[in-house]
């Protein structure tokens, strides 16, 4: 009688515990770990995969689906000419640290990321931005120089959230946006956690806490999933163990796209990389198939230039960099090169490490030997991105639309041509739908004509998450990890 | 204990024959990548399977013998080269300041922890094997030069040494002449054991990625790569661990049967 009795009541002590028990915490896994907090004042990914929409808020938004959505503009109209948008400010809205978010606070912000002595990555979005004028505190208009159809596009980005003036200095470190999460703490190397901001002024959001914990080992992160210390983790970086997951009822595997063009850059500004013909040897000495499917386990998409291919305006241009050593070899005799040995640098990604060393056969198969050395973040982005000391290296852009960085003087590989950065031109005063998807066919045409650099394959978003989170996003049109609408399903 | 040396004597003779082989054949190109046929069980093609990227893994495994024993072999070269005549001069000298000079150098390299000064050499000088190498043989110097001074110590009590110092040979001569050839059993063993460990550090420094760089095969790079494919294709972890605790048991095995076989003091002991 009695162990039954007692199995009873341990049975109804359980089932009470769970039912109070509806976690309210989430912890996610991160590759990397951001270099700060401020989105307006970097480019690493890592930093809008923590704060994005969950601290910090633009005046539009990306939805989960990359359209553009109202966020702190609740609506817009734009004059006749195209040339001024006059955006409708949300009630209400509240920093996290108790100050009112007005008109002042857009125009303030807008102005800091278009200065001259700003230090946002993306500065070329705010570049047609004549004038922030405020109307009154809910009411801000914004003139441009030329009609520019992509300007709630450009807002929506990390780069161009709202700050308030008397805390955007120590955003680095201590982040204050508008968002429904405030910072909460920053242990360095190991992990950022958020908590629910009470004042937000729109819907709650169904999480109290969100962790961030930066696993760049996969597979500390398989480890770390399998046993629970992370809950989800939206960008999984080992895609071998991917199928695993799937077969596990525990888990459930999330496969989208991203915004990640993965390529083969070379360094432009070393000869005999600037001779087209080279480049053109090297792209065509590089098997796609074979390296989607050793270094990404099948999961990927080839691309033949540098352009997302879910994007209705993309162009398959892969057949101009098909698969053909012989031909490789023919250019590299053409434009007389023999015995070349490249450095390879490579950051930390698997899919970076994997195939360069799967680059690394390819390209000895045509007879250039390359010189691989493994690189942490920081190393390469003070060495390759801002040094640019290097000849190779394998990188994936996961910003949107970010074809324009090719037209950007002294950008990192080093490109340039004229043509294209005319072309780019025409497509900042084009507000046409039709005439912007010609512009940027012809664009996508001019890089994968030029071989501007190897175009692999546009990165998978893999992520694996617990089976009872709901409302992760499942492709990431834009570098966020977006916890407005997750929650718990038990 | 004739037993343990013979298996030994079988395990490392093993893996010395695989990278003397792989000098000249190996069944597959190493560095060729065959990706459709990536991640296959042992068959009769490939008598161990295939990595990630399609290569043979007995192939990869002999020519990263020949990596680990290479830098294992280099490093004790090195550790002896320089240990031993350190070793040998201090106990020459033994009392006197340059005495103290060696061991007390010898303390200070023996107070860190190797492989954290090993990763700060290759770090700070770029990964590669010979860096590898260079970092394992410091470690080297002073354990050889503690055994060749402790060896050399009590010999230079004996009667016979006396007599030669009293015939005039210098401490130098004495030292090369007489000590060295009397304590070489005990450098052989060290020798042997060092070896082993040469080769857990090397493949400890590829493991972390500091080690010799792609595409030169290499156990512990291997062994690192096929970690997350454990769950989906365990050989590919098994084969080259195996290879390493196979390697390193046997030359510890060895330079143990090695002792017992060379060691006037232990004879008739075991037996």
């Amino acid at each position: 009688m009695m162990p039954r009795l007692l199995t009873a009541v341990a049975a109804l002590l359980l089932s009470t515990a769970s039912a109070w028990a509806a976690r309210d915490t989430i912890t996610i896994g991160m590759v990397l770990e951001p270099p700060n907090l401020d989105p307006t004042a970097g480019a690493a990914a890592a930093i809008d995969e923590v704060v994005y929409a969950n601290v910090f808020q633009g005046l539009t938004r990306f939805g989960p689906d990359g359209s553009i959505r109202p966020d702190l503009a609740k609506s817009w109209d734009v004059s006749e000419d195209g040339t001024r948008y006059t955006f409708h400010l949300q009630e209400g809205v509240t920093f996290q640290d108790g100050s009112r978010f007005d008109a002042k606070d857009v125009k303030f912000s807008l102005d800091r990321a278009r200065a001259d002595d700003s230090v946002n990555a993306q500065k070329q979005l705010f570049a047609g931005i004549e004038q922030v004028t405020v109307i009154d505190p809910l009411t801000v208009e914004v003139t441009l120089k030329a009609p520019d159809g992509a300007l709630p596009f450009k807002l929506a980005w990390g780069d161009a959230v709202m700050v308030a003036p008397e805390s955007a200095a120590d955003n680095a470190t201590h982040p204050i946006g508008t968002g429904p999460f405030m910072f909460k703490d920053w242990a360095k190397g190991d992990h950022v956690t958020l908590s629910a901001y009470e004042g937000y002024w729109g819907q709650p959001p169904k999480l109290r806490e969100a962790t961030f914990r930066f696993i760049s080992d996969p597979t500390a992160a398989f480890s770390a999933l399998m046993a629970g210390d992370v809950d989800a983790f939206p960008n999984y970086p080992a895609p071998e163990t991917a199928a695993q997951f799937k077969a596990d009822p525990r888990f459930k595997l999330i496969i989208g796209s991203t915004e990640g063009e993965t390529i083969l850059a070379m360094n432009e500004r070393n000869p005999p990389l600037n001779d087209t013909r080279v480049r053109a040897a090297i792209a065509h000495a590089l098997n796609r198939a074979d390296i989607i499917n050793g270094a990404m386990f099948g999961y990927g998409t080839p691309i033949g230039t540098h352009f997302a291919p879910h994007n209705p305006a993309y162009v398959d241009l892969t057949a101009l960099s098909n698969y053909d050593p012989a031909e490789s070899k023919a250019l590299l005799k053409e434009a007389g090169v023999s015995d070349l040995t490249l450095r390879m640098a490579l950051p930390p990604p698997s899919y970076a490490r994997r195939s360069g060393e799967i680059i690394q056969a390819e390209l000895a198969a045509v007879g250039i030997q390359t010189k691989i050395t493994n690189m942490e973040w920081a190393d390469w982005l003070e060495r390759v991105f801002k040094g640019h000391d290097f000849d190779l290296t394998v990188v994936s852009h996961t910003e949107p639309m970010d074809i324009g960085i090719y037209a950007r003087p002294d950008y990192y590989f080093g490109y340039n041509s004229p043509k294209f950065d005319a072309v780019m031109q025409e497509l900042e005063g084009t507000s046409d739908p039709d005439k912007r998807t010609e512009l940027l066919q012809q664009a996508q045409r001019i890089l994968a004509e030029d071989y501007a650099n190897a175009f692999l394959f546009q990165l998978p978003k893999i992520g694996v998450a617990n089976a009872k989170i709901e409302g992760l996003w499942k492709n990431a049109p834009t570098q966020a990890n977006d916890l407005t609408q997750v929650y718990w399903d038990e | 204990m004739k037993f343990s040396l013979w298996i030994g004597a079988l395990l490392s003779g093993g893996a010395v024959l695989a990278a003397l082989i792989s000098l000249v054949w190996t069944p597959y190109d190493v560095t060729a990548l065959d990706i459709a046929h990536k991640l296959q069980s042992p068959s009769a093609a490939h008598w161990l399977g295939t990595d990630h990227f399609g290569r043979d893994i007995a192939s990869m495994l002999m020519a990263g013998a020949r990596t680990s024993l290479a830098v294992a072999l280099v490093a004790v070269v090195i550790g002896a080269g320089l240990g031993v005549p350190l070793g040998l001069a201090a106990a020459a000298m033994r009392g006197r300041w340059i005495d103290e000079l060696i061991m007390r150098a010898n303390d200070l390299i023996f107070a860190f922890p190797a492989l954290v000064i090993a990763i700060l050499i290759t770090a700070t000088f770029g990964p590669s094997a010979t860096n590898a190498i260079i970092a394992i043989g410091i470690f080297n110097i002073p354990v050889f030069a503690r055994v060749a001074r402790a060896g050399a110590l009590s010999l230079w009590q004996l009667d016979y040494i006396r007599a030669a110092q009293v015939s005039g040979k210098g401490r130098a001569r004495i030292s090369a002449e007489h000590i060295a050839p009397n304590i070489a059993n005990l450098l052989i063993v060290q020798g042997t054991i060092q070896f082993s460990l040469g080769i857990l550090a090397e493949a400890g420094l590829s493991y972390v990625g500091l080690g010799a760089q792609p595409p030169t095969p290499s156990w512990g790079r291997m062994l690192a790569e096929a970690q997350t494919m454990v769950t989906i294709a365990p050989h590919v972890a098994i084969m080259p661990g195996l290879a390493i605790v196979l390697t390193v048991l046997g030359l510890n095995l060895l330079g143990d049967g090695l002792r017992d076989a060379l060691d006037p003091r232990l004879k008739g002991r075991s037996a």
